[in-house]
């Protein structure tokens, strides 16, 4: 093929590709109008397209409206920084693009739950939340019609909603032959609060506050991402400063909970020396957080134009010297897991996942990067200060235990720098701007990688100007499913080793 | 291998707070703490406040403000929204307490409410297991609960432990406002412990249902359920006013 022959190909792709997807840009508005309305049959196969390709499905939501309900597909390109975003109206029924694109199977059961739209030829429609307005014909919690393997030597463990721990509820359905997991279920939704309908309720003023506590130790993940997606709707640009200000505050966050969970790891192997320290020091991670806004968990930081909080010189002086020292302590804590046989023959090999189930399954996050998979919304569609700012994304490939603890550990490393870096060279601006009123008929994809992974907020305005539609899909709803395959065929007592390698959000999930 | 966890050691240090025979840790410079108000200022002021209140607990009656901590999320949109420095956040960690009632400020007294409970001060002052219960809780109550049992806070050094199961446990925590989903688990729960037991809950949502007070999905909190014999209200509280509680609450402080 001559070089004309490739840019023509190339070309005939991207005029297809045109017909098919309106391309966007992370945190750009766009009129939902612009987007190509194909017919269901159309639709499946662009996406499944898409997907087979390689890109990652973020979203998959229906938007109910007079002329019926509109399914909307986002698929994020990482390679060339761009969201696909296509559509389709559908009547009572769709053709599933589960069978083909598995990454869909969560979202088409969500849009049954809650529209009760069938998508047709679904392998198994199980219900995902048990909302009180379920459309499901299963609407008890817990009735999750789950799989089960049948057998003299088999046997059946159920765990939850209450642990025994401090942790979130949630229930987990183990099929097992003596101590090997042949396969587990995960039946969440005791942690939902209705979220997403409530934010078209309630006084605009709440809003902020549910989208902090959506995943309370994702606030700062979760705040980025919704004021992202109102300053796009409305125009309005953010200071620098401000930028700068939450771009420390998710790094903060996201070496916060990587310190306390690989700690929590070398609880789970019974190796005490890391576990003791790393506890204390992820609190210490956490004060910084509160050292900017007086809050641990960057409750009331992060808001609509910048932030609630500047920094002067005295307090930065203080959260770097601080940070130095945490640092310090940090490295010594967990480097002492690589170092010592007893952590290491526990973690290799341990929960594996393996890349092109990855894929198929669309992880996100550290557990993506734990199976080779570079995907980083920090460098694939770079969001405020990310822009200015690169940190590389870390990789591991063996998609182990270890594989996860590696890169969540190499990750930190570069928050601290990252962190570092903000501080010593603080953009000089306000760290406020004037948010005005949002535009009507305008629709945002706001992508923020939260330290579990992609978060992605999709917003609409109606005529009025009011938002209409609010989707918020958080890490964990991609995850979870990763931790099922990953405790196939282990032993069911590494269970909580494989859960806190992943570590994901039950209340992200239930919303 | 074993040198390097003798150095990490080493490196690491005695960490463990004195408090409460020492000085408590330090609060950070913009720790929000029980709220003051100064109802002098507040005359003949139409309260713009209240309205920047998300979850309804600043509310004027006769020209007074009164604040609800037991609704309270400590945003701080009231002390923003103040054109006379009448209400502010102070930096007093302890505010636990004992009777609902005990968690309206109104700036007529700046007392610290009583936590102490007579019936856990002699029956669990020494040793006190609590069944810790997430009932759709965001996950910062719940951290900054599970801090306390890091080697920093080092809560066994009081006697004070959470138990894996509810039949181990003299009490019940609860955090979260109850969804829905989670009401009949709360029950069994607070059913599974023996008596003589004790709830506390801990959080503005496990108090009253904080910000998602009223909607569909979701309790009011836990006192409809079991009823609460300790407050502990904050979005999330910091583990120094949860500490403080649990001491007051046992008559250990």
């Amino acid at each position: 093929m001559g070089k004309s022959e490739i840019r023509n190909s190339k070309s005939v792709r991207e005029t297809k590709d045109a017909l098919m997807f309106l391309s966007v840009s992370n945190g750009k508005a766009f009129s939902p109008a612009d987007i190509p309305d194909l017919d269901p049959a159309a639709f499946k196969a662009a996406v499944c397209e898409k997907a087979a390709s390689g890109l990652h499905l973020s979203a998959l939501f229906c938007r109910p409206g007079a002329s019926g309900n509109r399914l909307i597909a986002v698929l994020a390109d990482g390679r060339n920084g761009r969201l696909l975003v296509t559509a389709c109206t559908v009547g009572k029924e769709f053709p599933s693009l589960t069978p083909e694109c598995p990454q869909a199977q969560l979202f088409e059961r969500e849009i049954f739950e809650i529209h009760g739209i069938r998508p047709e030829g679904h392998p198994w429609l199980k219900p995902v939340r048990f909302p009180g307005n379920s459309r499901h014909p299963r609407k008890e919690i817990g009735d999750g019609d789950f799989f089960s393997v049948t057998g003299d030597e088999i046997h059946e463990v159920a765990v939850g909603p209450v642990h025994a721990g401090v942790i979130e509820p949630g229930h987990f359905r183990f099929q097992c032959q003596g101590e090997i997991v042949h396969h587990l279920e995960i039946s969440l939704g005791y942690q939902h609060r209705g979220i997403e309908t409530a934010f078209r309720n309630v006084p605009p003023l709440r809003r902020i506050h549910f989208i902090e506590t959506a995943a309370g130790d994702t606030t700062a993940g979760h705040a980025t991402a919704y004021c992202g997606a109102l300053e796009a709707l409305s125009g309005c640009r953010v200071p620098a400063r401000a930028q700068a200000i939450r771009g420390i505050a998710l790094e903060l966050e996201r070496i916060a909970c990587h310190i306390g969970d690989l700690g929590a790891l070398a609880g789970d192997v019974g190796f005490l020396p890391t576990a003791a320290y790393c506890g204390r020091i992820r609190g210490n991670v956490l004060n910084l957080t509160a050292d900017l806004c007086g809050n641990r968990f960057s409750r009331r930081l992060i808001r609509p134009g910048g932030v609630a909080f500047d920094l002067d010189g005295k307090t930065v002086a203080v959260l770097l010297s601080k940070l130095v020292k945490i640092r310090e302590d940090a490295k010594s804590a967990i480097e002492l897991l690589w170092r010592s046989p007893s952590v290491m023959a526990r973690f290799e090999g341990t929960g594996k996942v393996y890349r092109k189930t990855a894929l198929e399954i669309g992880l996100v996050g550290p557990a993506a990067r734990a199976c080779g998979i570079e995907r980083d919304v920090r460098g694939d569609h770079p969001f405020g200060i990310y822009a200015y700012h690169q940190v590389p994304p870390s990789v591991a490939e063996s998609g182990d235990v270890f594989a996860r603890a590696m890169v969540r550990w190499l990750e930190t490393t570069r928050s601290f720098t990252f962190v570092e870096e903000m501080l010593k060279a603080l953009p000089v601006s306000d760290s406020q701007s004037e948010s005005g009123p949002l535009h009507p008929e305008k629709m945002v994809v706001s992508l923020v990688e939260g330290w579990r992974g992609e978060i992605c907020h999709v917003a609409a305005t109606g005529s009025d100007g009011e938002i209409s539609d609010y989707k918020i899909v958080d890490p964990s709803f991609h995850n979870w499913f990763g931790l099922a395959c990953a405790l196939r065929n282990e032993q069911i007592s590494d269970f909580p080793l494989c859960n806190k390698s992943f570590n994901l959000s039950y209340c992200g999930f239930d919303l | 291998m074993f040198h390097d966890i003798l150095l990490a050691r080493r490196k690491q240090g005695y960490q463990t707070f004195t408090y409460p025979d020492g000085p408590p840790p330090e609060l950070p410079a913009r720790f929000a703490g029980r709220p003051v108000i100064d109802a002098a200022k507040c005359r003949e002021c139409p309260g713009p406040c209240v309205s920047q209140c998300p979850t309804g607990a600043l509310t004027l009656a006769g020209g007074k403000p009164r604040l609800d901590m037991g609704l309270c999320i400590f945003c701080g949109n009231c002390e923003r929204g103040c054109p006379r420095e009448a209400i502010r956040f102070g930096r007093d960690h302890r505010f636990a307490a004992a009777r609902r009632e005990d968690l309206i400020v109104t700036g007529d007294s700046e007392t610290v409410p009583s936590a102490r409970n007579e019936t856990a001060a002699k029956l669990f002052s020494k040793s006190f297991s609590l069944r810790v219960v997430s009932a759709s809780g965001c996950g910062a109550c719940e951290a900054d609960t599970n801090v306390l049992t890091t080697l920093a806070w080092d809560l066994s050094r009081f006697g004070i432990h959470y138990a894996a199961s509810p039949r181990h446990a003299d009490g019940l925590l609860v955090i979260g406002p109850v969804a829905a989903n989670m009401a009949e688990a709360v029950r069994q729960t607070g059913d599974a412990v023996p008596s003589p037991k004790c709830v506390i809950a801990v959080g503005t949502c496990a108090i009253s249902g904080g910000i998602y007070k009223g909607l569909p999905e979701n309790g009011n909190g836990c006192a409809p359920i079991v009823p609460v014999d300790l407050y502990i209200p904050g979005c999330p509280p910091h583990p120094l006013t949860i500490l403080d509680g649990f001491l007051r609450f046992l008559g250990r402080i």
